[in-house]
């Protein structure tokens, strides 16, 4: 099986959708003629023309709400915010246009459309370019969010975002772009709103998406040195979340570990942790754990940078205070 | 810091411990997992187990005295440690029935030496005690007492491995050398008595007497009884009992016994009848999914009903292997509360005393007991006049009207004995 990066698997998840449907576009800052700020969109422009990859000024509220408005009037378009932080600037029309939109038309009208951008801390981009927003947009109703953490589901989930006929927030980051892993030729599907065991295990459940799965895969290596088997579970989909195959884990384990790289405080991992709480009650032996990262802005210092954020260390503590051990 | 060491829930129904005998004295010093003491409970004696370090600075009950679960009984700590507070035994309420009847009589073997005010012992209620939620689940469904454990997890908190620890030791423990119980030994010659002792003597109760008589009061006195009584030809039975011991000559855990056949009858017919597989619950009747059979055994000091689990679905021969096991750990008083709980229907035979015929306590949670006699020969009168000597059985069915209307019991009995005499009819 071919092994390619992650941002190829992006590439050819757009090139496959934009091949399949007419009214699949591409739309963002660099997305054409640079080829993408991060070569995500790399020889698409060459491929499919000016018509259907479209550069746009850099006006963030202006170019997803002419995204939405497409989506309105019939095309399918895929939207690449440059990173999530600049999506901040187009946040009202998410939250009051793509995401209301079904609802308030009692159903006539339907956003389908693809958010995409790399998300969350990359290295030496200090407080406003570091920050992650997960929690931001899963608590939107009417929105799906999903973070892959694997090239295989980055392609696949890709192609099912841009067939859902609803608005998908596609988170990424940076840092995984060049990550490898192996992707099948032939077309293939991944389903939004269901999670992966990564690795079956006894002692303790790990759970995360998107880049701190490398993390907790790696924890769950050093637990196990050490005699206690992780279960490791990839959320891959926030909204909607497969909350079966989390309560059936944590049911098997008696204790958890959320690892959300993000500040705590209203965090997605702290709901998740009240659903397990509330859920799994009664099969708890220790309280939730989070590791997520410290409530500060991102410093700029990178010793700083990286203290503030989970860590291999970090979680293996965590998980050990659940298992007392 | 001195530590009170308190008595055990060594059994889910135990509610106080009588120490047979300290294996420490003042003075020694104590590791964990070391014996302290040999404790009967309501149903077996237990080796006590310290969770503690330390020195054992003071007995608080001692040799013969009884404490109540959660009551201290010793003291632990350093040398020479300030122990003031934590030196008295629990207050133990005089109990009317006992006490106030014969106000002259002696106080009970541990009335508390001291009367000062002591200052409380921890009374630690179940909502303040720091336990995971799963493990008060696993304390609730399995019948421990948290109060008495300690916590192995942050501030004491009480988790899963502390659990399963103590159901461990409550699994592990109770071996009878201590205090001498044996298996039965055989018919012993007794010089006659020499009639009554000139004084009338009391007997302080053991905690397996309390258990029996508090379960079978509460039985006979909340569910309504009635018998029913059937003679049945265990010819049958017997013939294949034969048939099937000279087919296992060669097998060293030898013959099966006739109650093998009749646990395995009596659960066939169960299936026919679940209503008779069921518990009176107060509010709603619970027909129990499994098929769990005690047989009542006889012991030295009172009776256990070990129980063998899912009658439905073994043989007879596997039955029958359960059954010698169970047993051989009842006479030795060494079943765990998992082998002798929570029967759905129970047998008592006393055919081997003698007994022809006999009507049963029912012991809960089951809503029927059946009382086996003696298989003897009796002249019958047949169908057509004829009479012929039979290998005969009387077979006693108690119910409780609550839950088996009389129409179901004695259905239920006649389908049993029609299983008995032709078990051939299981097969159809």
């Amino acid at each position: 099986m071919p092994v390619i990066a992650f941002r190829q698997a992006l590439r050819d998840a757009m090139d496959e959708e934009l091949a399949r449907d007419q009214n699949v576009i591409l739309m963002g800052e660099e997305v054409a003629q640079y080829n993408g700020a991060y070569k995500v969109s790399q020889g698409l422009l060459d491929k499919y023309g000016p018509d259907r990859i479209i550069d746009t000024p850099i006006t963030e509220e202006g170019f997803t709400g002419a995204g939405i408005g497409a989506a309105l009037v019939g095309l399918r378009p895929i939207v690449e915010w440059m990173t999530l932080n600049f999506s901040a600037q187009a946040f009202d029309q998410v939250l009051n246009n793509a995401a209301k939109m079904l609802s308030m038309s009692g159903g006539q009208l339907k956003v389908p459309i693809v958010f995409r951008g790399p998300n969350g801390p990359a290295e030496y981009l200090s407080g406003q370019h570091s920050q992650s927003f997960q929690a931001f947009y899963t608590h939107i109703p009417g929105i799906k969010v999903v973070a892959p953490s694997t090239p295989y589901d980055a392609k696949g989930m890709l192609k099912s975002a841009v067939r859902d006929d609803n608005p998908v927030v596609f988170l990424e980051t940076e840092m995984m772009y060049g990550l490898k892993g192996e992707v099948p030729e032939e077309e293939y599907l991944v389903p939004l709103g269901k999670a992966e065991i990564k690795r079956a295990g006894e002692a303790v459940t790990l759970i995360s998406f998107s880049r701190p799965m490398q993390m907790i895969l790696e924890a769950a290596d050093v637990l196990e040195k050490e005699g206690y088997s992780a279960e490791v579970i990839d959320l891959r989909s926030l909204r909607p979340l497969d909350e079966e195959a989390v309560y059936s884990s944590v049911v098997k384990t008696n204790r958890c570990v959320i690892v959300d790289n993000d500040w705590p405080t209203a965090s997605f991992g702290s709901y998740l942790g009240w659903l397990i709480s509330k859920n799994c009650f009664d099969s708890l032996d220790a309280p939730v754990e989070m590791v997520a990262m410290e409530d500060v802005p991102m410093p700029y210092n990178h010793a700083l940078e990286l203290a503030v954020q989970p860590s291999v260390e970090k979680i293996v503590a965590a998980a050990k205070r659940v298992m007392y051990v | 810091m001195a530590e009170q060491v308190l008595m055990l829930a060594l059994s889910p129904t135990m509610e106080e411990g009588t120490i047979v005998t300290w294996h420490k004295k003042e003075g020694d010093s104590i590791a964990q997992s070391d014996i302290l003491c040999e404790v009967e409970t309501d149903k077996a004696t237990m080796e006590y187990e310290s969770v503690n370090e330390g020195t054992l600075l003071k007995i608080l009950v001692s040799d013969g005295g009884q404490a109540k679960v959660g009551d201290p009984i010793a003291v632990v700590g350093e040398p020479g440690e300030d122990i003031s507070g934590l030196d008295k035994a629990a207050e133990r309420k005089a109990e009317p029935a006992t006490v106030t009847a014969q106000p002259a009589a002696p106080e009970p073997t541990v009335a508390p030496k001291s009367a000062a005010p002591q200052p409380a012992t921890p009374q630690v209620s179940a909502e303040q005690l720091k336990a995971s939620p799963l493990a008060r689940k696993m304390a609730t469904e399995r019948g421990i007492d948290m109060r008495v454990l300690q916590g192995s997890g942050p501030a004491g908190r009480i988790v899963k491995r502390d659990i399963e620890k103590a159901l461990r030791q409550v699994a592990s423990r109770g071996p009878a050398e201590a205090i001498g119980i044996q298996g039965p030994a055989g018919p012993a010659f007794i010089p006659t008595a020499a009639g009554p002792a000139a004084k009338d003597e009391r007997v302080p109760l053991s905690g397996k007497r309390k258990i029996i008589a508090q379960r079978l009061a509460e039985s006979k006195f909340s569910a309504p009884h009635y018998y029913l009584r059937i003679d049945v030809d265990a010819g049958a039975m017997m013939a294949a009992r034969q048939r099937l011991n000279a087919l296992l000559l060669k097998d060293p855990v030898g013959k099966v016994s006739p109650n093998a056949f009749l646990i395995k009858f009596v659960a066939e017919t169960l299936k026919k009848y679940p209503v008779v597989n069921s518990s009176w619950q107060g509010d709603a009747i619970l027909r129990f999914g499994k098929i769990d059979i005690a047989l009542a055994v006889a012991q030295e000091d009172g009776l256990i009903t070990p129980v063998v689990r899912d009658c439905g679905s073994k043989g007879i021969v596997q039955i029958d292997r359960d059954l010698k096991l169970l047993i051989d750990k009842a006479r030795n008083n060494k079943l765990t509360p998992e082998e002798y709980n929570g029967a759905t229907f129970t047998i008592s035979s006393l055919g081997t005393s003698g007994i022809l015929e006999f009507t049963a306590i029912i012991n809960p949670p089951g809503s029927a007991i059946l009382a086996v006699g003696r298989i003897h020969n009796a002249p019958v009168a047949g169908e057509d006049g004829t009479i012929s000597v039979r290998s005969q059985m009387i077979l006693t069915l108690s119910c409780d009207h609550r839950v088996i209307d009389g129409a179901v019991g004695a259905a239920f009995l006649s389908d049993l004995k029609a299983f008995i005499e032709y078990p051939i009819d299981l097969l159809y």
